[in-house]
């Protein structure tokens, strides 16, 4: 047997049967595609003896479009997908199937974004496929998953249907379990070459040549749709066939509806997914107890199989409740509701003979998002049917007080099947390897003992300082437990870093007696005086023996930096018991030797001794017998938050958005902004101080702060009557300003996430001691407490006013508040501070259509917002739409504000005389956004007229009054930005956005350059340079960089700008301004250095600098007003490439891994970009030095 | 009459004593190829340095170590496991040099640690390495440890190293040792072969402009070769493994002092560096010159006649020369005016 996940299962099945895949990444399906990529780099034959060809495309309807001409050529061909990705592909599903083409789309299935994004599970995206034409088959769990992924090759073959094969993103797709592996020849007995060939036959060909894909009339459309039938009728058949063959060869039974409980159930259920094996697991138990419940496993969705249903169940079966993994609201019914209901309809229609009269059937929704789907809720489902008026629609998993269709449950209530697992939770940080070390554990447990493995993993959104919980399970049985360890089942909890004792009531899960390991530099009673009361009460209530151990210390001595995994690992096997403590070291050492191939290296050789001095240093604490702590755990937002974020926000925070009720939501995804400032996640371990002797004021430590944590203000020294002792500032310098005015520089010390850019950028140096500088890095337990306090004086100041910021420095600009701030993205991320920056300049009167990537996960993923409000309540107002859209979702914004504004001027014009000539006139006087060098004033003035306006108005008995006043808004200066990654801009939203920029109108495109897919794991994009690797460019990507700025400039009415704000600040605040005084399009590329360009993030504006040095990334402005004025539009504002490329490419792992794994080709790769650096910059100067003055 | 060129250094039968050093040379075949066409009687490999296998291990440990839990991606660049380490490289490098060339080839391990990386001697043996030079780089910046204690650490890695391989073995040395001709004495004791004299710093230099430190090479000059000249004179005769001189030979005319003095072979580097490999061509040459003129028939012969211990002056090795020098030394007009 393997220890495998899903992705990987059914991704090895397809990549070994297909000979083309084409795919695009997309969570949480992305794995699949990058498997299937990385084998055929490694030139991985498929069972006929080819190396499939795989191709990464610009969008999922790019990857279906190509599948459909594959399969029209006659390849066996394949995709990998989820949620938008699907749907994106239902065009082609609709042709593919009309065609009887086989193929096989796998689908780990995932929410459609609907009010929200989420990347987490339910079938609505299967769902929405159910009327393409396509079979759809489910699998339940990993080895179900693989199984099927064969299956459903074999089903295409033989009945000429595509089949969409479908199991559960995450809970299957990720889950990392024990399986039966498929091996070559079973594949090669399952699949019929003859079919095969037929399949090619059909393909098109020259040489036999046929027109298909016609249009046809209304005189044969419908016969020809109709013709169709007979293969949909025979289809279950032949399903049932393959599963016949599929059990015949490897002993494992699968049925198009398999039925598993009492034979004389009363109540059963109907369902498909991975909540099945829940449900199969507990109705097994309810029986024992002697219920008489049964459950029906649906494994053919399409073509639905009436008649077999039925055949399946029990004929005693008097209460049905079909569940549903999905919604569609105003529906009679979920899906499978209504299938089940129109089977027995049909059946009695029919007058069939197993059943004469209707069961009572109700159907229920569970497991949206990946919600829990646990025995206490099966089991209330199967208790509604007791009722005596069950609900005919409900809910579970939810507290739903409004519509009331919930069911309540026993979150205690377990299985026989459970209690006879063990149970291990962990929690960790993303970065220190808690996760990686599970799945090594369940490696090692799955494949060196007899014990069945379940590894499930959940992540929270951020990407700095992200939690991460795992959940093992181990026993003597196959695991069908489809959801997490609940609270006290855990035998054993790892707490990796001791903090979270603090933060989250982690010893929730704990069972009595269990083991808690915690890795904490303190210990014996220090520990235990530094526990809060309610963790030191559980720790006696529940008995628990604890074991303390500095991991960080032992990993520290054994030059392994922060990375503890093993050392925790090593402890968990030894309090665990499940394998000779010495057995487990010699497999744990095994597969950190197998990690690193070579056995000598000095990584093996820390690891060795890090795990050797792991038991060594394990203490167990000697528990006191009472509670000796007073401090309860930390409030997730302040007291005084306000009611929505205290309730709501503040238990999602504290991880328990579970159990906030129906009531609480916001029926319309419309959220409140700035609550990311609640959260201070403490997550830096050092945080920078101003020695206000030494600064300058030049402001760039703001400018280039990723989490807006570093703020300037400016004020008068005598107001600064109650600041707390100590707190710096120093007299401010430049004609700009008043008199005795004074600034300062204060961080926000427990949002800071310790980057260290601002220490970098810092000029300012002590001339005796040139490592001092005017912003040093201090360990953050030195100082947290005084920077606590200077932060909260700081944030009492009021901010400078906006109208007497000298906007064209970078130490003026800084002085206006960010509104954008404490974002979740990573430490030292590339992209926020253009974002900071657009938010300081405009971001009182910012409209935001935000492209799913990295921008929208950071900008929008919840519990909180780092989008803000100034004192005045004003503030950006974002969106995100979808990936695909993002420029005509912004289009749509600037053309709806537009057209209010033309509204409002005709109201203001017919209403001029009631209103008031002099501010109807002041009014119409400002047509357009406000976009000259006193716009700051211009716009305060209208807002002051609007603000007028509306007071006369509400004096107006009138429609038109009414009416104006609804749009009276519009009247005042907005600023619209689109801002998305390379994945949008270049290749999926590249259409739209090539349209957008040629509409003419006036918005602001802000492209965050990253060079790769970066929110999906570093896929290629057409942003991708020449010789940089990355996933579907293994081999280093062999065609440069599209020159997207090239493209819009073609236009010669876009404003274009290529920016990096760590080689020249003052360039890119200079783009930003022109772009959003330009009353057309807009287009800044921003360079975004990523920790998928292989760097550590504290390098970040090193980078960019030989980036702009090396000509990979020239900076440049293209202002079409200039022409006009007979001036070039093209401005160079960086020099010829003066560093050598290679230079540039060696010091970034991206490029750095070709050099190492195939120097000939990176050679190569390296010399042609030096060509086209210097061929483009020579380009662009000949451009810039056209004659516009004739 | 026919001159006899060929010496020995380190128990190896070389056709001369002109041996390319330690340096990117070696790095490229056809390089390589040349430097042998062009007479090198051997070659000292580019070093397999500590910090760059324990970098390329970090390379390795980051990609395997990719994941910051954020549930959308588990990595963001392709790990390849085939990723050769740069051991590997080395490894394979030294293979193709020692199928290339039919002179010997001498591994270089550049360490200051006793530690897990003289492991690798090992595979540098079975690589097929004719000999292992132990390049000690180590800047004794650390102000509470003594001199003593950087003897000892050069000893103990080399006792560790011996331990490994039975390869011959030379150390290179820099020339910042209170007692370079005891250190050599102890190198002898704890099994080295020889030693190579002397190792150069790279001394950081400042940028002036943004006051950031610099670290540029600076090619050696003949001027250079002096300080290898004298140690070189003060042991032979004195210590029984073989001498190689290094740092400065860049004409004919420095490989003939360092001879004179006793070295067994002369290590070249900056001048081919600048010069390329035809430089090696004009040394032979005028190191033929030379002793044809002189009538010396071998440089067996050469080797030595003018170390310290064969010198008729041998004060002038030491504090004496350093006493004339000064007194004779007149202030150069020009600068006070």
């Amino acid at each position: 047997m393997i220890t495998i996940d899903g992705n990987e299962a059914v991704a090895s099945v397809a990549h070994r049967i297909n000979e083309v895949i084409a795919i695009y990444p997309i969570t949480p399906s992305s794995a699949m595609g990058e498997h299937a990529d990385a084998w055929s780099s490694a030139s991985r034959p498929n069972i006929w003896g080819t190396v499939p060809e795989v191709i990464e495309m610009q969008s999922e309807a790019g990857a279906a479009g190509t599948v459909h001409g594959a399969l029209q050529r006659g390849a066996l061909t394949t995709t990998f997908t989820s949620s938008q990705g699907l749907l994106l592909m239902i065009p082609n599903m609709y042709k593919i199937a009309g065609e009887l083409t086989s193929t096989v789309f796998n689908v780990a299935a995932r929410s459609v974004a609907t009010h929200a994004l989420s990347i987490f599970c339910d079938h609505s995206d299967v769902m929405a496929c159910r009327s393409t034409g396509f079979a759809i088959l489910a699998s339940n769990s990993v080895q179900e998953a693989q199984d099927f992924a064969l299956i459903a090759q074999i089903v295409a073959l033989e009945t000429r249907l595509p089949v969409l094969h479908f199991f559960d993103g995450f809970r299957t797709s990720h889950e990392v379990a024990k399986i039966h592996p498929l091996e070559d020849d079973q594949l090669r007995a399952l699949l019929n070459d003859e079919l095969v060939r037929s399949h090619r036959e059909r393909g098109l060909s020259p040489d036999r040549p046929v027109i298909r894909g016609t249009a046809q009339n209304p005189d044969v459309f419908f016969q020809a749709r109709e013709a169709i039938n007979s293969y949909y009728d025979r289809a279950p058949n032949i399903v049932s066939e393959a599963f016949r063959r599929f059990a015949e060869l490897t002993g494992r039974e699968y049925r198009l509806f398999d039925y598993i409980g009492a034979p004389d159930a009363e109540r059963v259920l109907i369902m498909m997914g991975s909540g099945a094996e829940a449900a199969h697991e507990t109705v097994d138990h309810l029986v024992q107890q002697g219920e008489k419940v049964g459950l029906l496993k649906l494994r053919l969705f399409r073509p639905l199989a009436g008649e077999q249903l039925l055949e399946a169940l029990p004929a005693s079966c008097r209460r049905i409740a079909v569940l549903d993994r999905c919604k569609e609201p105003g529906a009679a019914g979920e899906p499978l509701y209504k299938d089940v209901l129109t089977a027995f309809a049909e059946h009695l229609t029919r007058g069939g003979s197993k059943f004469t009269a209707l069961p009572q059937i109700i159907g229920g929704r569970y497991g949206l998002s990946s919600k829990e789907f646990t025995p206490g809720m099966i089991k209330a489902a199967l208790d509604e049917l007791e009722q005596a008026k069950p609900k005919s629609q409900f809910s579970l998993g939810i507290n739903d007080d409004v519509t009331h269709l919930s069911l309540d449950w026993d979150a205690a209530f377990q299985t026989d099947a459970d209690r006879a697992s063990s149970h291990a939770v962990f929690y960790g940080l993303g970065s220190d390897g808690t996760v990686g070390a599970n799945r090594n554990t369940i490696k090692i447990i799955g494949e060196d003992t007899d014990l069945y493995a379940q590894g499930h993993f959940v992540f929270d959104s951020k990407k700095a300082g992200a939690v991460t919980v795992s959940h093992l399970r181990f026993g003597a049985q196959p695991i069908r437990s489809t959801y997490e360890i609940a609270d006290n089942q855990a035998e054993f909890v790892g707490c990796h870093q001791a903090v979270f004792l603090q933060r989250f009531d982690i010893l929730a899960k704990a069972k009595q007696g269990a083991t808690l390991l915690v890795n904490s530099p303190l210990a014996g009673p220090d520990f235990w005086t530094h526990l809060p009361r309610p963790v030191q009460q559980a720790i006696i209530d529940k008995q628990l023996k604890v074991y303390v151990i500095d991991a960080y210390r032992i990993a520290a001595e054994n030059q392994l930096g922060r990375r503890i995994n093993t050392i925790m690992q090593t402890c968990f096997f030894a309090l665990m018991e499940l394998l000779p403590a010495a057995t487990a070291i010699e497999k744990i050492k095994g597969s950190v030797a197998s990690t690193y191939k070579s056995k000598g290296s000095s990584i093996v050789e820390a690891n060795f001794a890090a795990i050797d001095a792991a038991l060594a240093n394990l203490e167990q604490l000697e528990v006191p017998a009472s509670v000796t702590a007073t401090t309860e755990l930390r409030p997730p937002v302040p007291i005084d938050a306000g009611t929505f974020v205290t309730e709501v926000t503040g238990a999602m925070i504290a991880g328990l958005g579970n159990e906030i009720p129906v009531s609480k939501m916001p029926v319309d995804g419309s959220w409140p902004s700035g609550t990311a400032a609640y959260e201070k996640r403490r997550l830096a371990l050092e945080i920078p101080v101003l020695e206000s002797d030494l600064c300058i004021e030049c402001g760039k430590c703001v400018f280039v702060c990723p989490h807006s944590v570093i703020r300037s203000k400016v004020f008068k020294p005598a107001e600064l009557k109650d600041a707390p002792d100590g707190f710096r500032w120093l007299p401010i310098k430049g004609n700009e300003f008043e008199d005795d005015l004074a600034v300062t520089y204060q961080v926000s010390p427990e949002d800071c996430t310790g980057c260290n850019l601002c220490v970098e950028i810092c000029p300012a140096r002590d001339k005796t001691n040139l490592s001092r500088k005017a912003l040093n890095m201090h360990p953050v337990d030195t100082v947290l407490e005084r920077e606590n306090e200077y932060w909260d004086y700081f944030q009492t100041l009021e901010e400078y006013d906006r109208q007497k910021i000298r906007w064209t420095t970078i130490k003026g600009s800084m002085l206006a508040q960010p509104l954008f701030e404490f974002s979740g993205a990573c430490v030292g991320c590339g992209e926020t501070p253009y974002i900071r920056l657009a938010t300081q300049l405009f971001g009182d009167r910012m409209i935001i259509a935000n492209a799913t990537g990295c921008s929208s996960i950071y900008g929008g993923n919840l519990p909180t917002s780092p989008y803000t409000t100034d004192r005045n309540g004003r503030g950006p107002a974002w969106s995100n739409s979808l990936f695909e859209d993002n420029a005509e979702f912004g289009l749509g914004m600037r053309i709806a504000i537009d057209q209010q504004r033309k509204e409002a001027r005709q109201l203001l014009t017919r209403l001029r005389d009631e209103i008031g000539a002099e501010l109807a006139d002041g009014l119409l006087a400002v047509s357009h956004d406000s976009d000259e060098e006193n716009a700051e004033a211009e716009i305060h003035e209208q807002r002051e007229r609007v603000a007028s306006l509306k007071v006369k108005l509400a004096g107006i008995d009138s429609e038109a009054a009414r009416n104006l006043l609804s749009v009276a808004d519009a009247l005042t200066s907005k600023s619209v930005w689109l801002i998305g990654g390379d994945g949008w801009a270049y290749d999926i939203g590249f259409g739209g956005l090539d349209h957008v920029l040629a509409s003419g109108r006036d918005v602001n495109v802000l492209v965050l350059d990253t060079e790769v897919y970066s929110n999906t794991g570093g896929q290629m994009s057409k942003a991708t340079p020449l010789g940089a690797v990355a996933k579907f460019a293994a081999g280093g990507k062999p065609v440069v960089k599209k020159d997207l700025a090239m493209i819009a400039m073609a236009y010669e009415n876009v404003y274009v700008a290529h920016v990096a704000f760590g080689a020249k600040d003052v360039q890119t605040l200079k783009a930003f301004r022109e772009a959003e005084s330009y009353r057309g399009p807009s287009l800044i590329i921003a360079y975004s250095p990523c920790i998928a360009h292989g760097i550590d993030l504290h390098r970040n504006l090193d980078q960019q600098k030989l980036a702009v040095a090396s000509g990979h990334w020239p900076l440049f402005r293209f202002d079409p007003r200039r022409a006009a004025q007979g001036l070039n539009p093209l401005q160079l504002d960086s020099k010829k490439p003066s560093v050598p490329y290679r230079e540039f490419a060696e010091s970034e792992l991206r490029f750095g891994i070709l050099t190492r794994t195939k120097p000939e080709v990176a050679d190569e790769l390296l010399a042609r970009a030096q060509e086209d650096v210097d061929e483009r910059f020579h380009h662009y100067e000949q451009l810039a030095a056209l004659d516009y003055s004739s | 009459m026919t001159i006899d060129l060929s010496t020995t250094y380190l128990g190896l039968e070389l056709k001369n004593p002109f041996v390319p050093s330690s340096s990117p040379l070696s790095k490229q075949l056809d390089t390589a190829r040349a430097l042998e066409d062009h007479g090198a009687a051997a070659l000292v490999m580019y070093s397999l340095f500590e910090e760059e296998i324990e970098a390329e291990e970090g390379v390795a440990q980051r990609l395997q170590n990719q994941d910051i839990g954020h549930g959308e991606a588990a990595s963001y660049l392709p790990v390849h496991d085939d990723l050769p380490g740069h051991r590997e490289k080395y490894l394979e490098q030294l293979r193709r040099l020692k199928e290339a060339l039919e002179i010997p080839v001498i591994a270089s391990l550049n360490g200051i640690s006793p530690g897990g990386w003289v492991r690798h001697a090992k595979a540098l043996e079975q690589a097929g390495a004719d000999a292992l030079e132990l390049n000690v780089y180590y800047v004794a910046a650390n102000i509470e440890e003594d001199g003593a204690a950087v003897e000892r650490r050069v000893i103990e890695t080399l006792t560790q190293l011996r331990k490994q391989v039975r390869l011959p073995l030379s150390v290179k040395l820099s020339p910042q040792f209170s007692a370079i001709g005891n250190l050599v004495r102890q190198i002898e004791a704890a099994g080295a072969d020889g030693v190579a004299l002397f190792n150069r710093f790279y001394q950081p230099d400042i940028d002036t402009d943004d006051l950031e430190l610099d670290q540029t090479l600076h090619l050696s000059t003949s001027a250079d070769s002096l300080l290898a000249m004298r140690w070189i004179a003060i042991l032979h005769g004195r210590v029984g493994l073989s001498l190689a001189a290094t740092g400065g030979v860049h004409t004919a005319e420095d490989a003939i002092k360092l001879l004179l003095c006793g070295a067994d072979v002369t290590y070249l580097c900056s001048s081919l560096l600048s010069a390329g490999p035809g430089r090696l061509d004009e040394i032979h040459a005028g190191v033929l010159a030379w002793l044809d003129e002189h009538e010396y028939e071998s440089v067996a012969q050469l080797k030595g006649s003018l170390s310290q211990k064969n010198s008729p002056d041998p004060g002038a090795y030491e504090r004496g020369n350093y006493i004339r020098l000064l007194s004779s030394y007149r202030v150069p007009q020009s600068l006070w005016r």
